[in-house]
């Protein structure tokens, strides 16, 4: 998902706890919400940090692939539908930032860890967007995914990523609908275009799925995320989901899903399917996917040349503060 | 990193004259840009007619700990509730 | 937006070119400048300024839609605004060198904004006036969302040149590569006196007044030299551009020229 291997801190079982962790447990157990200045266990606050952390991280770098379009958008109407949805991420990674500073963690800290590769953003983000009809692939698959995770965080456990949630939920209904308005134009046009969006579901269809993180069984850190009500779903639950729900939406479309072994189970009442190739999941994570290293350069390049800019702005804060003083001071 | 922009947080009042509710921070030099970045940021689609801006470091908050001697005492004044009282149905709406 | 249906044949062709004209302009103007505040999407200094900006890049593709949609509309040849933005080569294209320029910097980008917006006040505030009453609901409408495209703008220039040793001199700087390019929007041609003539848009020459007392008072407050009388470019309104343009609408019509006829 957006917040892939978020090392979860803590693990312990109800015998090694202090009664005042506890009590924290009980209070989430009963659903309550935690609060910023509440009391927290130091690996629950460390946990949310590097998730929402990293959930900021992707909103911001995920405006690229798409961004990457705005100016070839094809008509003046998608231009103006792609840059508000683009812009939407911004609004997102910047309510997100706001939730996570709650935690004692300021936003340049986190922008900082970000640029030096301390805190990651979601592998899906270091895909290239090689046509419009990718346009269209990321709102339905990239933003459809990310809405079966985020829309059960909105009963997060931790107030203000939950209050977060509900609103990124709200503003997101229109990304994966233009997505898939997207892909039917393109399947009811040219020989040519339909080609393209089934070129480009070929080539998101996997990397959507990595996107939920690697199977349960590998999964060390979800038991305790899933405890503290962090992570609300196991990532195969979520990913079988997504594939139950995709399905029958490129059938409609008129698309095949790149995959041989995928079938309906009666038995399960799901879909079998095949796994992403997990190797080179490892890989876009440490770095060696086909677009990290522009993706991350962007924002250190966004950031570097802003410097000066963000510091004007303050200098030019600073200097209206001292005339002001100057003035209250004359008037005594 | 020293010259980071404070944060603020924005409360914005909706169409239907409700009082001004929280919606979120943002980071401004100074109030006036948060001001104008809350319109950018807070109201993209049409949520508000008027917005207030306070930094997020004069907030004063009440004390998580004092939960209970703060609110619990209301959990007994049930009289003030008007489900508290039964009203005949031949009364009609009350 | 609700347009009055007008038979194109009943204005006269010599007033309709013009007007078919003029309206490129202003829709041109639009949309070029709003191709260049989107390339900042996702790039620019702060996640709050990446939405502000946004949020113009949205205003003006919008007005671009409702100045071109009116050009087609006048011109009466079936055409759609889809088809004027992105079927025309750059000689085709009537907006001010101005709006072309390369973003550079953000100092740059947003003292060409202010540089813009500044006029772009003044003749949306004559045209809600116009003998046209298709031209003076679109001024309306567009003056609502230009009023703060100039206050932010002319803020964050008198911000920036009283800000920073760093900021003032970057600010510098973008005032003397683009004011040679603000000359344009304030002479007059034969588009423009058939325009005044018909009570459709105010001569550009009488703009400037009203421009002059905006940009003096913001770049005095910006503590920023004026640079006065200085040689000025020209060209972008009758179709001779600068390389910039061929750039941006390779980029701007790549799918529609690629792809001729397809609908997306």
């Amino acid at each position: 998902m957006y917040a892939q291997l978020v090392q979860s801190e803590g693990g312990k079982s109800r015998a090694e706890m202090t009664p005042r962790e506890i009590a924290f447990q009980e209070r989430i157990d009963r659903g309550e919400k935690i609060e910023p200045k509440e009391w927290m266990p130091e690996g629950y606050r460390k946990t949310l940090i590097r998730q929402m952390g990293q959930h900021a991280h992707s909103e911001i770098v995920g405006q690229l692939p798409e961004g990457n379009w705005i100016t070839r958008a094809p008509t003046l109407e998608r231009k103006a539908i792609l840059l508000a949805k683009v812009q939407d991420e911004a609004g997102h990674g910047l309510y997100l930032y706001s939730a996570a500073e709650t935690l004692g963690v300021s936003r340049d800290e986190l922008m900082e860890m970000l640029h030096s590769g301390k805190m990651k953003y979601s592998s899906i983000f270091n895909y290239p967007t090689l046509t419009w009809a990718d346009m269209g692939a990321v709102g339905w698959l990239v933003d459809g995914a990310a809405i079966m995770n985020q829309v059960p965080l909105q009963r997060t456990s931790y107030g203000p990523y939950s209050r977060a949630m509900i609103r990124i939920c709200k503003e997101e209904s229109f990304h994966q609908r233009q997505g898939y308005d997207i892909m039917m134009k393109m399947c009811a046009g040219t020989p040519e275009q339909k080609a393209m969006a089934q070129d480009a579901l070929n080539r998101f269809w996997y990397p959507s799925l990595m996107m939920f993180g690697p199977s349960d069984k590998d999964s060390v850190h979800s038991a305790q995320s899933m405890a503290w009500k962090i992570k609300m779903n196991t990532n195969d639950e979520l990913r079988q989901k997504f594939v139950d729900q995709t399905v029958p939406q490129a059938k409609y479309l008129g698309l095949t899903v790149p995959d041989e072994n995928l079938r309906w189970n009666e038995e399960k009442g799901g879909h079998d399917f095949s796994e992403p190739d997990w190797a080179e999941f490892f890989e876009v994570i440490a770095g060696n996917g086909p677009c990290n290293a522009e993706r991350l350069g962007a924002r250190v390049k966004a950031w570097d040349d802003g410097a000066w800019f963000r510091d004007g702005l303050m200098a030019h804060a600073g200097k209206q503060e001292e005339r002001r003083a100057a003035l209250r001071l004359a008037a005594e | 990193m020293s010259s980071e922009w404070p944060l603020w947080e924005i409360f914005i009042r909706g169409q239907h004259g409700l009082n001004h509710r929280h919606v979120g921070s943002l980071h401004a030099p100074d109030a006036e840009m948060a001001i104008r970045n809350a319109r950018d940021v807070y109201t993209r689609r049409n949520e508000g007619v008027s917005i207030w801006a306070v930094k997020s470091n004069d907030i004063v908050a009440s004390s998580p700990s004092e939960k209970g001697p703060l609110f619990e005492p209301s959990n007994s004044k049930v009289y003030r509730h008007p489900t508290f009282f039964d009203i005949p149905d031949e009364v009609g709406h009350m | 937006m609700t347009t009055r249906t007008q038979d194109p044949a009943a204005e006269p062709s010599a007033h309709r070119d013009a007007f078919v004209d003029w309206l490129q302009r202003m829709g041109d103007n639009c949309l070029i400048l709003g191709h260049r505040a989107s390339e900042w999407c996702g790039h620019s200094p702060a996640l709050e300024e990446d939405i502000a900006l946004a949020n113009q890049a949205l205003d003006l593709i919008g007005q671009c839609q409702f100045w071109l949609g009116l050009a087609a509309e006048v011109e009466g040849k079936g055409r759609t605004a889809d088809q004027i933005a992105y079927l025309r080569d750059a000689g085709a294209f009537r907006n001010a060198l101005l709006v072309e320029r390369p973003n550079v910097d953000f100092g740059q980008t947003l003292m060409r904004q202010f540089l813009f917006d500044a006029w772009h006040m003044e003749i949306l505030r004559k045209l809600k006036s116009s003998s046209d009453p298709r031209v003076a609901e679109i001024a309306a409408k567009a003056e609502k969302e230009v009023a703060y495209h100039l206050e932010r703008s002319a803020d964050l220039v008198i911000r920036l040149g009283d800000g920073s040793a760093e900021s003032r001199a970057r600010m510098e700087k973008a005032l003397k590569a683009l004011f040679p390019y603000t000359g344009e929007l304030f002479t007059d041609d034969a588009v423009d006196q058939a325009m005044a003539a018909a009570g459709i848009a105010p001569l550009p020459s009488s703009l400037k007044a009203g421009w002059d007392s905006t940009v003096s008072a913001v770049l005095e407050e910006a503590t920023l030299a004026h640079p006065g009388e200085v040689w000025q470019h020209k060209g972008g309104k009758r179709g001779v551009h600068s390389e910039h343009l061929g750039y941006i609408l390779a980029e701007m019509q790549f799918l529609q020229r690629a792809y001729p006829g397809a609908v997306w």
